[in-house]
């Protein structure tokens, strides 16, 4: 069975949670890697390959990929042939699925933790509700579209390499009422994607709009910076770290919230984290609830002596 | 102007719930209005008041309770409200949702012409995002989606969206279906006026017959994804919480180092 995974890509780059997506297909069937944009490097390919893509349909559509209607038709024209399509749970990417489910009468679950074949039919493991119940849910239709979020599926290359071997998919693209007016790129920071980190050390109100102590706690770490909305509004860190229900939902081994009260909307995008720890001078707040472990005190003292010891097991 | 804001009823999410076959469980006390719907309405109330003329419908589709939903969209200002419910519809999936609040925006449309349907851009219990994409391509209008900045001028409407990678701006011809998120304005709270207003004012009440839809073409029975198994996460075990009387820093360092995390 053919299982057609859409790829993220930035600047010819595959993006982690691709190959986690590829692996998790290969459980499900033979995987077929979608391609939108721009054609795909020679070493991209190759590394679609080393994950077990037998095919990379690519479909050439520039900038068109940014507006969802065209870039439906495109997927949908190049997973025709899959029973199931896998992406990664991106606002963008529900929007997409959404416009191809409604052509090809897919079923659709997204924001899943995994996905397997039980008696021919696609099912889905979620947490919902901030994070406070799993459901498993089955995709009941011959087709099925699966948004896989990031972190959720250790990537691992394939035993046996996919040929990957190179299809143009030439679509016609429907005229959209919308139309790009202007596209300004987010300036792209050192380090990991937010969502796609392993680690994400964050840090909210409580920072008081400092955010040095974070970056450094976060780099040692290996991680990603993310805030809390409070720190967004501020503007004390771009938007793109926001962490929650309305921003970015992220999954990694180790969550860090320093300064953060854990509210509700806040908790959405980071309750299903692997271990959570959180910092805060407030013994009430409501984060260490759902913190593994938890220091209360303020974090401009308690970070420099985490970062210290850190570094001295290291060396030890 | 005339504006139709979609309006879901959620449950309270620090409150207890349950699932019970595939669905979920509230009481009629617990829940109110999708927080995010508050900023819908009041980009529709913003851009009619800027207007100078117009009108708001709220529209909610869900059980008895939901009614709570459109009257809060009433003391915010909204000017019409309308509940569509019928016992076919529990259960349905994206689809079948949008296939209903379709057919309802499209009787009012018939009425008389809208110009926009504005969203949220999640509805915080489901949380899906998808329903606004289903509802512009069931409707086959233009799909302007996640818009923090939203403005209309000569028929056509304009949004900014702001994605991982880029700022876009992103214009269509009206109709077009909107969706907001928390960032595209603070909502108003509701005056005390209005609350006494909305108390009284009329909801109309739908079924599938007045909007001419085919029970079967929604509901669980339609569903393309069924809920087979739900429990409730149990809390972390073992939790540790430290108060810091010098050597906090060192106690977090050690539990990390411990799990492996470091
Ligand atoms: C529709 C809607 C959507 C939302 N979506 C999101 C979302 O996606 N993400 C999000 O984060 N929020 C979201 N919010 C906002 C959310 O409700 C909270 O207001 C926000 O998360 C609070 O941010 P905070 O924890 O940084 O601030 P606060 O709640 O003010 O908490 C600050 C904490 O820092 C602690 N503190 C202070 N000084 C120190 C110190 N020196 N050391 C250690 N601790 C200290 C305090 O004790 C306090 O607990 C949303 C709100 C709405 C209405
Ligand atoms: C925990 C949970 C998980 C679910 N998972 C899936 C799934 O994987 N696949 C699937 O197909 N369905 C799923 N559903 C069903 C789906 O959520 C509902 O059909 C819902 O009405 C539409 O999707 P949403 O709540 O995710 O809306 P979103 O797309 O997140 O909501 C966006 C906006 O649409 C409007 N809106 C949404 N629903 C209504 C309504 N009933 N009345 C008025 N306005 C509304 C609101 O303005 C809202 O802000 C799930 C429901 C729940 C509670």
């Amino acid at each position: 069975m053919s299982v057609a995974v859409l790829i993220e890509h930035h600047g010819g780059q595959i993006s982690r949670p691709s190959f986690e997506a590829l692996t998790l297909a290969r459980t499900l069937g033979t995987p077929v890697a979608v391609w939108l944009g721009e054609e795909p490097p020679a070493d991209a390919v190759a590394q679609l390959g080393e994950y077990g893509a037998a095919e990379v349909r690519v479909a050439a559509i520039g900038d068109d990929a940014r507006l969802p209607a065209k870039a439906a038709t495109a997927v949908a024209a190049a997973s025709a042939d899959s029973s199931v399509l896998l992406v990664i749970s991106t606002f963008v990417n529900k929007e997409i699925v959404t416009r191809v489910a409604m052509s090809t009468g897919a079923g659709v679950v997204v924001d899943a933790a995994g996905a397997e074949l039980v008696d021919g039919r696609v099912e889905t493991t979620q947490t919902v509700f901030a994070a406070t119940w799993d459901v498993r849910t089955r995709i009941e239709t011959d087709r099925a579209i699966v948004g896989i979020r990031p972190n959720t599926t250790q990537a691992a290359p394939a035993p046996t390499a996919g040929d990957a071997t190179v299809v143009g998919v030439d679509v016609p693209l429907p005229e959209t009422r919308e139309r790009l007016a202007s596209v300004e790129a987010v300036p792209e920071e050192d380090g990991v994607p937010l969502a796609e980190a392993p680690v994400v050390v964050s840090g909210g109100r409580g920072t008081g709009g400092d955010y040095t102590l974070i970056r450094e706690f976060a780099d040692l770490l290996g991680g990603a910076v993310g805030a809390s909305r409070d720190a967004t509004d501020e503007g004390w860190i771009s938007h793109e770290h926001m962490v929650g229900q309305t921003g970015t939902t992220v999954t990694p081994a180790l969550y860090v919230a320093c300064g953060i009260s854990g509210a509700v909307h806040h908790r959405g995008g980071m309750q299903a984290s692997g271990t959570i720890v959180a910092i805060n001078l407030d013994p009430d707040a409501p984060i260490f609830e759902i913190s593994d472990f938890g220091v209360v005190g303020s974090l401009f003292d308690v970070i420099p002596q985490a970062i210290e010891r850190i570094k001295q097991s290291r060396e030890s | 102007m005339r504006i139709l804001v979609t309006v879901k009823h959620t449950p309270d999410l620090q409150s207890q719930r349950s699932f019970t076959e595939g669905a979920v469980t509230r009481t009629a006390e617990d829940g109110s209005m999708n927080e995010l719907d508050e900023n819908a309405v009041e980009a529709a109330l913003q851009l009619i008041e800027a207007a100078g003329e117009g009108e708001v419908y709220a529209l909610t589709v869900g059980g008895a309770d939901a009614v709570a939903a459109v009257r809060k969209a009433l003391q915010l200002g909204a000017h019409h409200a309308i509940h569509v419910s019928d016992e076919a519809i529990a259960g349905s999936d994206v689809f079948g949702t949008a296939t209903v609040i379709a057919a309802a925006v499209r009787k009012v449309h018939a009425e008389a012409p809208l110009d926009l349907v504005v969203t949220g851009m999640a509805a915080l219990d489901g949380l899906t995002s998808m329903l606004p994409t289903a509802l512009a391509a069931e409707l086959d209008w233009s799909q302007l989606t996640l818009a923090s900045g939203l403005t209309v001028a000569d028929g056509e409407a304009t949004i900014i969206r702001h994605l991982p990678d880029a700022r876009e701006t992103v214009s269509a011809p009206l109709p077009a279906v909107v969706s907001v998120t928390d960032e595209a304005n603070t909502p108003r709270y509701p005056n005390f006026k209005l609350i006494m207003a909305a108390r009284k004012a009329p909801v109309a009440t739908w079924s599938l017959a007045e909007l001419d839809l085919d029970p079967s073409a929604v509901g669980a029975s339609a569903a393309r994804t069924t809920v087979v198994d739900a429990s409730e996460r149990p809390p972390r075990a073992n939790r540790q919480v430290v108060t810091d009387t010098g050597d906090g820093g060192t106690a977090l360092a050690d539990f990390l180092v411990e799990r492996g995390l470091v």
